[in-house]
């Protein structure tokens, strides 16, 4: 019972608490918010001990069992080693790994965690390739709308939007000669539609979802302050 | 302009006008905010201010702080609460100063209610009032309609056709941490596909990015499988930390959907850009997936990558349903109530300052009205 | 396989090729192009451009090297119009490995314009804390950045010696990957109304133009475009201007993509109706 109850009871008193302060400027609540934040920050530093623990106990039962997948575990184990040693010894010489001469910005940083770090965040391009070309397919209205939303956000965010457009002048100053061409330019329509794409309907969806999302999260956390929801505590 | 500066050289700067030192609002003391206003037409000229105190009107003043030429304001830090202090502001260049007269007495005293958070207090109370009626009228019983969500249903048929193909189910939280409130929303999920795993004997694969999260993902998924009697078919090595970074997290999970296969991915928590390079990656091995996260930006490729995507509070609403007990679904129609309410007050407000715009704010009252509106509810900002 | 059927369903390495080829080429062939500045990005210039000289810019690194192709070039493009308006830089970071960025930023730049380190910009370093840090500024910056990230201690700067909090902070530049620039607008700006500019990779930036229309940032540069625009303002061509051309070209080739898609897809439909 006290497993269960302690728990709750703290959780009510410091959200309680913690709205109290919120309100009232003078000490000593006026300070409790950063205590509590600077005390979670703490905290929370002694849990990646706890994460690199798990991690290296399970890597090395990996290697010494030799488990499919061992020589895996057993460079993840050696990196993981390399970075501490380098860092400290960099910390140490250096007064900060991040200084430029330091071995572990010149060893690791910059040839290793730069080059893996965006280039996997550049496969994102390819998988928005694939992704798109499967989805967005007019099976629908709305399906459609989004399709054509897309391609004009997609085409005035860049300056090939531009470079079309003025081709498209070009045409209509052909066709129609009495029509300005230096205003029509000036018009940048692909760019103008996105610009207003992004900061009208866009921008009023994301407002809509976020309200919703913070009633949502209000609604949640006053199940948890009361105790109702309890599943954090498993 | 140089002609006005030599000028100044000749007859000596002019000192700064209106000094005004007040307690500064809303804090817990020990704060004094002083003010002043530049010299007219002499702002080439000063390089800087001054600004000196003392506890004596006429003596004692000692320098405190020093502003460049841009700043017209100065909050002393380093006062006692009830001691009444004077202030004086001296602008100067390279060559003269000019000092003002003597402003005060200024006391700085904490507050006990910050001003500008009053209508942060008062939506605060009506909301948790709502909600609170709204629980009370579920817990006696009254009948409460919500509608389904096409994702929920879609868990224990994923979960069938993994279980048919032989294939393990995978289940990520993204990067959330415990504090995230979406993590905590995801967890009563992951119970609910935990004991459907136990009961078709399907292995369940729960990477994660965070310590604390993983222990909560372990002791649900422990608890679950004893539940259903099944306490042997936990193995804490399907339940394990990865890395906290990004990409690495991203990384590791492809390669464990690549490895692994599942026949039911399920991404409930908080995803940043790594979204759609998983989703991909387990659309590419042809697992069912169902997605829900609260960050906007990625429900996009969620949508084009899954079969079934929760949007927005929709994985909140996810533990009403799994416990669809009155006081869950008491602070759900209570969220409703709210919300249809803000639609209404805001709709309302827009359409008086379109309408105010419209005529060219020249009837007083719907002026004075929507910027009375707009200043109270924006009041902390 | 009949043509529409092929249409709808490129195999996925094809569409990989078709994209790596439509990066690559302009990459080398590096064709000339215009770039149009856009308002978000013009305001946030602006905002820069008007600080007077001395006043003090607060960077906040809060991208790692995942985004620092989208967002280095913008920390390169504000540095330079920091240092051109002489003011002094103040950088720091929630992200451990994003400040070695800022580092390596700080050591391109402000030799180029003459600014030395400790009269013209420090470099604070990291700290944990995050929304705790935040409002901690608000008090005292020193509760949290006693010393920079050599542990120097910044009252040994001069240009420190009068930053204390926000108030004495010009402008807070928040270049972010993900939620922590609506913590600096929540925090920073909603409680000690500091003036905020953004810089976001190009996914975070639908989210963050709400805060620009209510007036929560002052500014906001999205992506490789918004950083090709602000370098285009300075007048000093970088990195992102050179990837304007392959995002050119990718978005062009997508474009392209989704309409051989649809049209298969189209075909596909009628065909099976018949």
């Amino acid at each position: 019972m006290l497993k269960r109850n302690v728990p709750l009871i703290i959780v009510f008193f410091t959200s309680v608490i913690l709205i109290i302060a919120f309100f009232i400027p003078h000490r000593p609540f006026g300070d409790l918010e950063s205590r509590f934040l600077n005390w979670y920050a703490i905290v929370a530093g002694f849990t990646l001990l706890l994460g690199l623990d798990s991690l290296a106990r399970h890597h090395l039962i990996q290697v010494f069992r030799r488990r499919p997948g061992w020589p895996y575990s057993l460079l993840l184990v050696l990196s993981l080693a390399a970075t501490v040693t380098l860092g400290l010894y960099s910390w140490f010489k250096y007064r900060s790994p991040f200084d430029l001469r330091a071995p572990f910005m010149w060893l690791i940083y910059t040839p290793m965690i730069i080059p893996l770090q965006s280039t996997m965040f550049a496969t994102l391009a390819f998988f928005i390739v694939s992704a798109a070309y499967r989805a967005f397919r007019i099976r629908n209205f709305a399906a459609t709308l989004l399709l054509v939303a897309a391609c004009l956000v997609m085409i005035g965010n860049v300056p090939l939007g531009g470079t079309i457009w003025r081709g498209i002048v070009s045409l209509v100053h052909a066709v129609a000669p009495s029509l300005d061409p230096a205003r029509l330019d000036r018009m940048e329509a692909f760019a103008a539609i996105k610009d207003w794409l992004m900061s009208t309907p866009q921008a009023a969806a994301s407002r809509g979802i976020n309200i919703g999302l913070s009633l949502g999260g209000m609604a949640m956390s006053l199940r948890i302050i009361l105790g109702i929801e309890r599943t954090y505590m498993s | 302009m140089t002609f006005l500066v030599l000028l100044r050289l000749l007859v000596g700067l002019t000192a700064p006008g209106a000094v005004k030192a007040v307690d500064n609002p809303n804090d817990q003391g020990s704060a004094i905010n002083v003010t002043w206003d530049a010299p007219e037409g002499e702002s080439a000229a000063i390089s800087g201010y001054r600004i000196y105190r003392s506890t004596s009107p006429d003596s004692g003043f000692a320098l405190v702080g020093t502003q460049p030429a841009s700043r017209l304001e100065y909050m002393d830090n380093d006062v006692r609460d009830g001691v009444p202090y004077y202030y004086a502001v001296e602008d100067c260049s390279p060559t003269d100063s000019a000092r003002s007269a003597v402003t005060g007495p200024a006391v700085s005293r904490p507050q006990w209610f910050s001003s500008v958070r009053l209508n942060i207090l008062v939506m605060l109370v009506v909301i948790c009032a709502i909600f609170l009626i709204y629980i009370n009228r579920a817990r006696r019983g009254a009948k409460m309609y919500i509608r389904k969500i096409a994702g929920l249903d879609a868990i224990d048929d994923a979960l069938g056709r993994a279980t048919e193909m032989g294939k393990p189910i995978l289940f990520s939280f993204g990067l959330g941490v415990i504090t995230d409130i979406v993590v905590i929303a995801a967890l009563p999920l992951l119970r609910r596909i935990a004991k459907k795993s136990a009961e078709y004997s399907t292995r369940l694969l729960v990477p994660n990015s965070d310590p604390i999260v993983m222990s909560a993902a372990q002791e649900t998924v422990k608890e679950a499988y004893t539940e259903m009697g099944r306490p042997d078919f936990y193995n804490a090595d399907n339940v394990n930390f990865l890395t906290s970074d990004q990409f690495g997290y991203a990384a590791g999970v492809d390669g464990i959907i690549l490895r692994e296969k599942p026949g039911a991915i399920f991404w409930l928590g908080y995803f940043y850009a790594e979204s759609l390079i998983m989703a991909e990656t387990g659309h590419s091995v042809g697992a069912i997936q169902l997605a829900g996260t609260t960050e906007i930006t990625q429900l996009p490729f969620f949508v084009a990558a899954c079969d079934y995507t929760m949007i927005g509070e929709e994985i909140y609403a996810a533990s009403c349903y799994l416990r669809p007990e009155p006081i869950m679904l008491g602070t759900l129609k209570g969220e409703d109530f709210i919300r249809f309410w803000l639609i209404v007050l805001t709709t309302a407000v827009v359409a008086l300052g379109t309408v105010d715009a419209v005529v060219g704010h020249k009837v007083h009252v719907l002026s004075s009205v929507f910027e009375r509106i707009v200043t109270w509810v924006t009041l902390a900002y | 396989m009949k043509l529409w059927e092929l249409l709808a369903s490129v195999d996925r390495r094809i569409l990989y090729l078709l994209l790596s080829l439509a990066v690559a080429l302009p990459l080398i062939l590096k064709p000339k192009i215009t770039v149009r500045v856009s308002d978000p990005v013009r305001s946030a210039f602006e905002t820069v451009d008007q600080l007077p000289a001395g006043s003090v810019v607060m960077i906040s690194i809060d991208f790692d090297p995942s985004s620092a192709p989208e967002v280095n070039p913008m920390l390169v493009a504000l540095l330079r119009h920091a240092f051109r308006k002489d003011l002094k830089v103040m950088v720091m970071g929630h992200l451990a490995l994003g400040l070695p960025l800022a580092e390596i930023a700080l050591n391109q730049v402000a030799p180029e314009m003459g600014k030395v380190y400790g009269k013209d910009y420090v470099n604070l370093g990291y700290r944990p804390g995050y929304t705790a840090l935040m409002v901690g500024i608000g008090r005292e910056l020193r509760d949290y950045f006693n010393t920079d990230y050599k542990g120097v201690p910044i009252d040994s700067f001069e240009f420190m010696r009068r930053v204390h909090t926000y108030r004495d902070v010009g402008l807070l530049v928040s270049l972010a990957h993900g939620a922590v620039a609506d913590a600096w607008i929540q925090f920073a700006g909603g409680r000690y109304n500091q003036p905020i500019i953004v810089g976001c990779t190009g996914v975070n930036a639908p989210n963050l133009y709400q805060y620009l229309h209510s007036g929560q940032i002052k500014g906001l540069i999205g992506g490789l475009q918004g950083a090709s625009e602000y370098e285009t303002l300075i007048q000093k061509p970088g990195s992102a201007t050179l990837g304007m051309p392959a995002q050119s070209a990718a978005h062009g080739l997508i474009i392209l993509l989704l309409i051989i898609g649809n049209v298969g897809y189209l075909l596909s439909r009628r065909k099976a109706k018949k």
